[in-house]
């Protein structure tokens, strides 16, 4: 793996390949190349494949995206459908304002 | 009996429903068998009622009795907590979990921390908990306060049919899971209405303070298809983990025994038939104070333990040492049976807690140390926490319980007023098996103590008031004296036992005199019988003199006229020659 450190680490936990682990990997790929381009990492953990991963990172709902960097951990859970409160979870200031 | 009953237990079990059980003493009984196995079990109180503990035991005892591992998920506490919080009750959490038959996990939920975007389902959560069962082959769960999901969560519509959708899945899953909820407002059960998704098994925590003590309560509230206690029940959280009594039995069906079981006053006995009380009886002694209802409950005590039996004794009123220091004044040495381990002390204030709490911490005592009698003292001041019915009922189950362990029973009581007829001993005297009334007699400018035995069933009886003296020696009972003027007792009765001493010697002289009278008599009379013997026996001789001389005389006679006869043919021969 890359050894270099991305201002965000992000992990999505995801059960399987349902409609709102698609929806909710669809929309933080759309969000982080708008806002955080070349500044973020994304893991995508599956639950149906590593289980013993959801104690670890207090995974009780899915689609959970957890915050590993930069501290505090936020989690977000949802389909990351709001665009708004997702950034507002993991406290992105957006690089560049449309308005 | 009771082989009996767990028999119909099982065969009923079988067909009815499948029940795990909980090893909690106790609730495998008021729930015939434990909780309904592979299903989830409801079971909700207010804070600090003791749902945790609770949920916490049936895993442990699961793990520990019969080998069935269990994961216990906490919304609550963290597992660090959790260990710590039941390792006073000796459940040594860390090392079960090294072992893999336990796994704590702790399911931190904390609002603001999360964000919810969008459509979501507690997926992760059946993951987590379903490979935490899978990894050390759980066969029950524990959900604690799962409803902490609703803190941690806004969206109420997913949240609720997630919920239904995991007890369904912990059924799929086979594993017999406790879920725990906070008690709602008014009459829900719950805050979030859990009770609408866990429909076999709803176990109601009360935790209720009367008359400033507080005492833990248990009901069930359903159960479906089973059969099941439903009262409530008192619990106890000591140091083993809980205890619940189902105290209440329902059948009159003990055994009984027809062996006899000595009071330890001969006298007594003697006015029991012979021989004492039954075995597995109870008795009550009642009395106003200081007649010396501790003293015959130690008297028995002491009995029983010199014949080798086992001796629980409560006391109420009383430290130990300080009835043994009592008892030691009527040469009655308690302390070398209590040294040998046949007599336990468990000295407690009936303020310590409630009536139900009393129960099972007798209730717990006499299973440990499985006495043959056990001793109340007193059962009156019981009254001060519970009223008089509660109390009855109380030493109702106690009395059920202790029949059908087959232990005597000896209760004592303070009767506050003197009028006999009234019974005012907590209701308990219609229960008991006999009854000893101790009061005081008050006559002649003293007061002295009458026992006498209201009732003893099964057994003949004496009728009988006897006074009850308390010696150096120890009790004993001695016959009253029924005078003109009523019972005589103390120093009455003695004057009476003096009177009749006298009249004793006194008639004794009597006697005497006249005896004396006769023998006089008898020797005058026989004397007048020697002289006239005497004289008969000179007229004898007289008449005997006379006899002997008119033989004399006609012997003589007639040696004469031989000798004159044959002096005469001597001469004649000439003659009869002259003729011839």
């Amino acid at each position: 793996m890359e050894t270099k450190r991305y201002q965000y680490e992000l992990r999505l936990y995801i059960a399987g390949k349902t409609v709102k682990s698609q929806t909710a990997l669809a929309n933080l790929n759309k969000y982080c190349e708008e806002y955080l381009q070349g500044e973020y990492k994304i893991e995508v953990i599956d639950l149906l494949v590593k289980p013993q991963l959801a104690e670890g990172d207090q995974i009780f709902a899915v689609p959970t995206l957890v915050r590993k960097v930069p501290e505090p951990i936020r989690r977000i859970i949802g389909d990351l459908s709001n665009e708004e409160k997702v950034l507002v979870g993991l406290n992105i200031r957006p690089v560049n304002t449309k308005q | 009996m009771t082989k009996e009953v767990k028999n119909n237990k099982k065969k009923s079990v079988e067909i009815q429903l499948k029940k795990t059980l909980t090893g909690i003493t106790g609730l495998d009984e008021i729930t015939r068998g434990g909780l309904p196995a592979g299903r989830p079990t409801l079971i909700c109180g207010e804070a600090g009622c003791g749902k945790t503990l609770m949920s916490l035991e049936f895993l442990v005892r699961g793990i520990l009795d019969y080998n069935e591992p269990g994961i216990f998920m906490a919304f609550e506490e963290k597992s660090q907590e959790l260990a710590l919080n039941v390792a006073s009750l000796g459940f040594d959490l860390e090392k079960l979990q090294k072992e893999k038959k336990l796994k704590l996990d702790y399911v931190h939920i904390d609002r603001s921390e999360i964000e919810e975007t969008g459509e979501y389902d507690l997926d992760g959560l059946f993951i987590r908990l379903g490979y935490a069962i899978d990894s050390i082959g759980a066969r029950r769960v524990v959900l604690d306060t799962i409803e902490n999901l609703f803190s941690g969560l806004s969206n109420q519509a997913i949240l609720r049919a997630e919920l239904r959708r995991l007890f369904h899945w912990l059924k799929e899953k086979g594993v017999t899971a406790i879920v725990t909820g906070e008690r709602g407002e008014g009459t829900s059960l719950t805050r979030q209405g859990l009770e609408e998704y866990v429909s076999d098994c709803v176990i109601l925590l009360d935790h209720r303070v009367i008359n400033q003590i507080s005492t833990r309560r248990l009901r069930i509230v359903k159960y479906r298809g089973s059969v099941h206690g439903t009262n409530e029940y008192p619990f106890l959280i000591d140091e083993d983990g809980i205890s619940v009594l189902p105290v209440t039995s329902l059948k009159l069906e003990k055994e009984v025994s027809s062996e006899r079981i000595s009071s330890g006053i001969p006298a007594l006995d003697k006015m029991l038939g012979g021989h004492g009380f039954f075995k597995g009886g109870s008795i009550l002694v009642s009395g106003t104070a200081g007649t010396g209802k501790t003293s015959i409950a130690a008297c028995f005590t002491n009995e029983a333990c010199n014949k080798g039996k086992k001796c629980l004794y409560f006391a109420f009123e009383e430290s130990p040492r300080q009835i043994i220091r009592n008892m030691k004044s009527i040469n009655m040495d308690l302390q070398k049976h209590a040294d040998k381990g046949r007599l336990e002390f468990h000295a407690s204030r009936p303020t310590l807690h409630g009536l139900e709490q009393h129960l099972v911490a007798i209730h717990k005592l006499i299973k440990t140390f499985k006495p043959d009698v056990v001793v109340l003292d007193p059962i009156t001041n019981l009254i001060t926490v519970g009223s008089v019915s509660e109390v009855k009922a109380m030493l109702i189950r106690l009395i059920d319980f202790l029949q059908e362990e087959q232990i005597t029973v000896m209760f004592t009581a303070l009767s506050l007023n003197t009028i006999v007829s009234e019974q005012t001993d907590e209701g308990v005297s219609s229960l008991v098996d006999a009854w000893l009334l101790v009061r005081d007699i008050e006559f002649n400018g003293e007061r002295n103590r009458g026992m006498y035995i209201m009732k003893s069933r099964g057994m003949k009886h004496s009728n009988q008031v006897r006074e009850f003296i308390i010696t150096d020696n120890g009790i004993d009972l001695v016959d009253v004296y029924l005078g003109p003027d009523g019972i005589l007792t103390g120093s009455a009765r003695e004057a009476q036992k003096l009177q009749e001493k006298t009249g004793e010697i006194l008639k004794n002289n009597a006697l005497n005199m006249k005896d004396r009278e006769i023998d006089r008599k008898r020797k005058v009379l026989e004397a007048k019988i020697a002289s006239l013997q005497t004289e008969f026996e000179s007229a004898e001789e007289e008449l005997n003199k006379i006899y002997v001389e008119e033989d004399l005389v006609k012997m003589i006679a007639s040696e004469n006229r031989h000798e004159i006869l044959r002096r005469r043919t001597d001469a004649q021969p000439l003659d009869n020659k002259k003729e011839g």
